[in-house]
């Protein structure tokens, strides 16, 4: 953001600069003079208790400053709660008991003055165990399968339960989606400098800057205002930063033992266990229909893993209740608890789990009926939320269809799978829906108005790549006509004004709103100060400051939704075709085309909206084609841990991506009539290629990744 | 003299072994003495003198002499010792590229590199890809076409993409996607920096 006239367009990035000059600053490069390295040392079983951490070599070798364990660990004033568990968001409390609960557990942390250091030390840590015996494998433990305690999770019925067991065309299926891990670029760590006893500065990789503060606070049980939280620019996150790791909190509880700066960087291998993931999940589907394709029952069941010491859950069963139009809808969501750490959400989250498995189903539907896919889930659209029976605030879908299929070339697909070639590939296009809810929050922002031209505004949101700063620069400049290039978005800092972590695609809506809002305030009191000093209402700000004598003027506004946040079903959707290419011999499956449609709204950043489609597309993709964590469960461990066994697309995998927008600004969500956009991008993505390989070959793969093997088998 | 390796106690650190070994007595240093230096921390300094090698490097055009541990990786040395933080760490098995530099002009992990195996060598980060507050032609082009989200990996592709021109392997979009299958982009910006790259071969100017 330093220099903006290097910025071509007004949509260019604002941050672009910074980012292709490698000025900006994530946590770890941040230089605080006297900082010492971090390095965890990871329990070497899976479950059980630690009955001894011989330290005594680690602490003599070269640099060493300490070695901190639940041994002998400074008190830490959150944990003496008198409960196991159950720091703030029932977090694992770290270096708190013996209790080994998943492979790669942080039993200690070797802190030295430079890194190398700390990793030979970390070497030298000798940790002994009483083990027990644990449980990994997910399908071996779905008898153990228990409800959770989220009533948002509870159990739905719509109807009868199981009506389309009575349809006259039924399908019944059942999908497997393997364990996913985020795998952002940067690693995750923070940087922790105590200022003084109660006063603590933090540099870290967090989605929410407020909630990472949060958990601190209570953590050490200080006072908001003296936990400082920066993360300015964050490397990717994916939802793994959603929350504020146990290796967090180690790192600060070490920065507290040595005094001094500590920096932690985990390592690749380590972003697999201590950082989340997208949990395994099963999922059974059965759909009932009329012999004109008019669905009569959906049943979703699906079952995902948890850890033992925390329950996670996510919504995977909530796009069958209301994406299609059927009387009769059942759903239930059960959680597996697994020695392993716990998940997160993931991009799309658990609603991009449960697209893959209806999507599919519904694909599969449309073929036993002879049906085109596009046909079958219009003659199911729904004008209204059969859920919770009230209006959608905006829904284009059948449009989006349209679009989509005319970039993809729909027409020239075939209904009858196998029959499409070029040359010795076999052809297939496939399509699917992606919905998600479309939110608006709570969020504050302060706007400052300068009598040089400027206009600075400030609030504690987070942006992990969406483009947040590129998207409230352009919803500013819309309201108050001032030039994109003299208006500077500040986020990342706890100091500011309250915002929600950057997670359920909100930023744009909630913090946008707030934005929107000061800008509108800050219109109407350069307005009303212009016609208090005998100017026109419309004067310029900066003529009304100077007449003033005024450097500038500024408004701290929180902003909300009201009354239409009950009124309405807000949701974003996304329609994705793909086409395929695929290698009878081989079973290598390429995607050959990608056309994505967004209909969440009015687009504020065309540039960056275009590019979180391309970026859903591409995860998507992976999702449905390469991305697997594969455990060892002779061990407990993850045996692909690292970038060349755990396969992201890269570059060769990717084709040319369209990405089309309906573009019509929703008249109830927020002031710019926007939705959010980063789940819908990937939700619903991996069963439009299934869904192309399967009319491409006449194989059904109910199980990702869609690897040759299954192709072939 | 030589220190023979089963003069070490396993697992014992340098201290204990310095306060043992023969070497301190041949630097006539009494046991008094020496255990006062043990103290103080000198065997450390000392054993610095014999863990840390010399390196003459140029790193975007300025010219260090450094003194570094043999196991520090030029990653590292750039990142933690030269506070050059443009050059990124996403995996440190050469894995994902973020870490691209360029070493005497040719496109390297830098994770992979020990620091010292670059003596008398030239390297190049993002740092020095352009003068100060003028972009390089990729640089711009990145920007142009939203080559990045997140803007992590961002250097290392920039990195891998002008070598990737001046090799000759621009030039179509399935041979730029072959040479730039080594950076990963977890944000997937890919179809971005690939229109990028194809953009800045075409124009002809001169990376």
């Amino acid at each position: 953001m330093r220099d903006k006239s290097l910025l071509k367009e007004d949509t260019d990035r604002v941050d672009g600069f910074d980012k292709v000059t490698g000025r900006a600053k994530y946590f770890a490069e941040y230089q605080i003079p006297g900082t010492t390295y971090g390095v965890l040392v990871p329990s070497t079983i899976t479950k059980g208790k630690i009955t001894g951490i011989d330290s005594k070599a680690a602490e003599r070798a070269p640099g060493v400053l300490a070695v901190v364990s639940h041994l002998n660990r400074p008190v830490v004033a959150g944990y003496e709660t008198g409960k196991d568990q159950g720091v703030p968001n029932n977090m694992m409390k770290i270096f708190y008991t013996d209790q080994i609960s998943f492979n790669g557990q942080p039993i200690a942390m070797v802190v030295a003055d430079t890194y190398e250091r700390a990793v030979y030390a970390a070497t030298l840590v000798k940790g002994t165990y009483a083990k027990e015996a644990f449980e990994t494998d997910f399908e071996k433990n779905l008898s153990k399968a228990k409800a959770p305690k989220n009533p948002a999770q509870a159990s739905y019925l719509r109807g009868t339960a199981d009506a389309y067991k009575n349809a006259a065309v039924q399908i019944e299926a059942s999908y497997t989606l393997p364990t996913e891990t985020h795998n952002p670029m940067e690693l995750h760590g923070i940087l922790a400098n105590w200022e003084s006893a109660d006063k603590i500065t933090v540099y870290a990789k967090t989605q929410g800057v407020k909630a990472t503060q949060g958990t601190i606070a209570s953590t050490f049980k200080l006072p908001l205002t003296n936990v400082q939280v920066n993360s300015e620019f964050v490397g990717g996150g994916f939802g793994m930063a959603l929350r504020t790791w146990p290796l967090e909190i180690a790192a600060i509880i070490a920065a507290k033992q040595v005094n001094k700066p500590v920096k932690l960087v985990i390592t690749r291998d380590q972003m697999f266990t201590l950082a989340g993931h997208r949990p395994y999940a099963f999922q059974k589907v059965g759909l009932g229909a009329d012999k004109d394709g008019q669905l009569t029952g959906i049943t979703h069941e699906a079952w995902g893993h948890t850890a033992t010491y925390e329950d996670f859950t996510e919504n995977v069963v909530s796009m069958s209740k209301f994406m299609y139009n059927s009387a009769n809808v059942n759903t239930t969501y059960k959680i597996v608890p697994l020695n392993v750490g716990v998940p997160i959400w993931m991009r799309g989250p658990g609603e991009a789990t449960g697209a893959f498995a209806l999507e599919s189903a519904m694909d599969e539907m449309a073929h036993s009926l002879d049906m085109d896919p596009i046909a079958f889930r219009v003659k199911n659209y729904t004008e209204e939320d059969p859920e919770k029976s009230r209006p959608y605030s905006s829904k284009n879908l059948k449009e989006a269809y349209k679009m989509g299929a005319e970039k993809i070339g729909w027409s020239k697909r075939n209904n009858k799978p196998g029959t499409n070639k070029d040359g010795n590939w076999l052809v297939g296009y496939g399509m699917s829906t992606g919905v998600f809810n479309a939110s608006r929050g709570r969020a504050s922002a302060k706007g400052i108005l300068k009598s040089d031209g400027t206009l600075l505004l400030q609030s504690a949101a987070s942006d992990i790549g969406p483009g947040t700063g590129t998207g409230m620069v352009q919803i500013a400049h819309e309201v108050l006509g001032i030039p994109v290039s003299k208006i500077t978005f500040e986020l990342g800092d706890s100091s500011f004004p309250t915002a929600p972590s950057q997670g359920g695609s909100a930023t744009l809506s909630t913090v946008g709103s707030a934005v929107s809002d000061v800008c509108n305030a800050l219109k109407a009191k350069i307005a009303e100060m212009a016609t208090q000093s005998g100017l026109s209402a419309s004067a310029k700000f900066v003529d009304v400051l100077k007449k003033n004598n005024l450097p500038s003027v500024e408004v701290t506004m929180e902003s909300k939704g009201g009354e239409e946040q009950k009124k309405y079903s807000m949701y974003s959707f996304s329609i994705h075709f793909v086409q395929v290419k695929v290698n009878p011999l081989t079973g290598v499956v390429k995607v050959s085309k990608i056309v994505s449609v967004g209909d969440s709204g009015r687009i504020v950043s065309p540039k960056t909206a275009r590019s979180q489609m391309v970026g859903g597309a591409v995860g998507g993709l992976g999702m449905a084609l390469t991305e697997e964590t594969v455990m060892d469960h002779r061990f407990g461990r993850y045996v692909n841990n690292n970038f060349a066994d755990y396969h992201v697309p890269v570059h060769a995998d990717i084709p040319e991506i369209e990405v089309v927008f309906v573009n019509k600004p929703d008249p109830y969500i927020n002031p710019m009539g926007a939705k959010g956009m980063g789940e819908i991008a990937l939700i619903g993505f991996s069963a439009a290629v299934a869904n192309a390989v399967f009319n491409a070959t006449g194989k059904r793969i109910r199980t990702l990744p869609i690897t040759p093997d299954k192709i072939l088998a | 003299m030589s220190v023979k390796e089963e003069n070490i106690p396993e697992n014992e650190g340098r201290r204990d072994f310095l306060k043992q070994g023969t070497l301190f007595t041949a630097l006539a240093l009494t046991p008094v003495s020496l255990l006062k230096a043990a103290d103080q921390k000198a065997d450390e300094k000392f054993a610095e003198l014999f863990e840390k090698v010399s390196l003459r490097i140029k790193v975007n055009g300025k010219a260090h002499e450094l003194f570094v541990e043999p196991r520090v990786t030029l990653l590292d040395l750039l990142r933690e010792q030269l506070a050059l933080t443009g050059t990124k760490k996403g995996c440190d098995h050469g894995q994902c590229g973020a870490c691209t530099v360029h070493i005497d002009g040719t496109r390297v992990n830098s994770c992979l590199q020990l620091a010292v195996m670059n003596e008398g060598k030239e390297i190049t980060t993002i740092e020095g890809l352009a003068n100060e507050d003028v972009l390089h032609p990729m640089q711009a082009a990145f920007i142009k076409h939203d080559g990045f989200q997140c803007g992590y990996c961002t250097p290392g592709q920039i990195m891998s993409a002008v070598a990737c021109v001046r090799e000759g392997h621009a030039g179509s979009k399935g041979e730029i996607r072959e040479y730039m299958s080594g950076n990963i982009c977890r944000c997937g910006a890919y179809p971005n920096i690939v229109d990028a790259i194809e953009e800045v071969h075409k124009s002809g100017v001169q990376v």
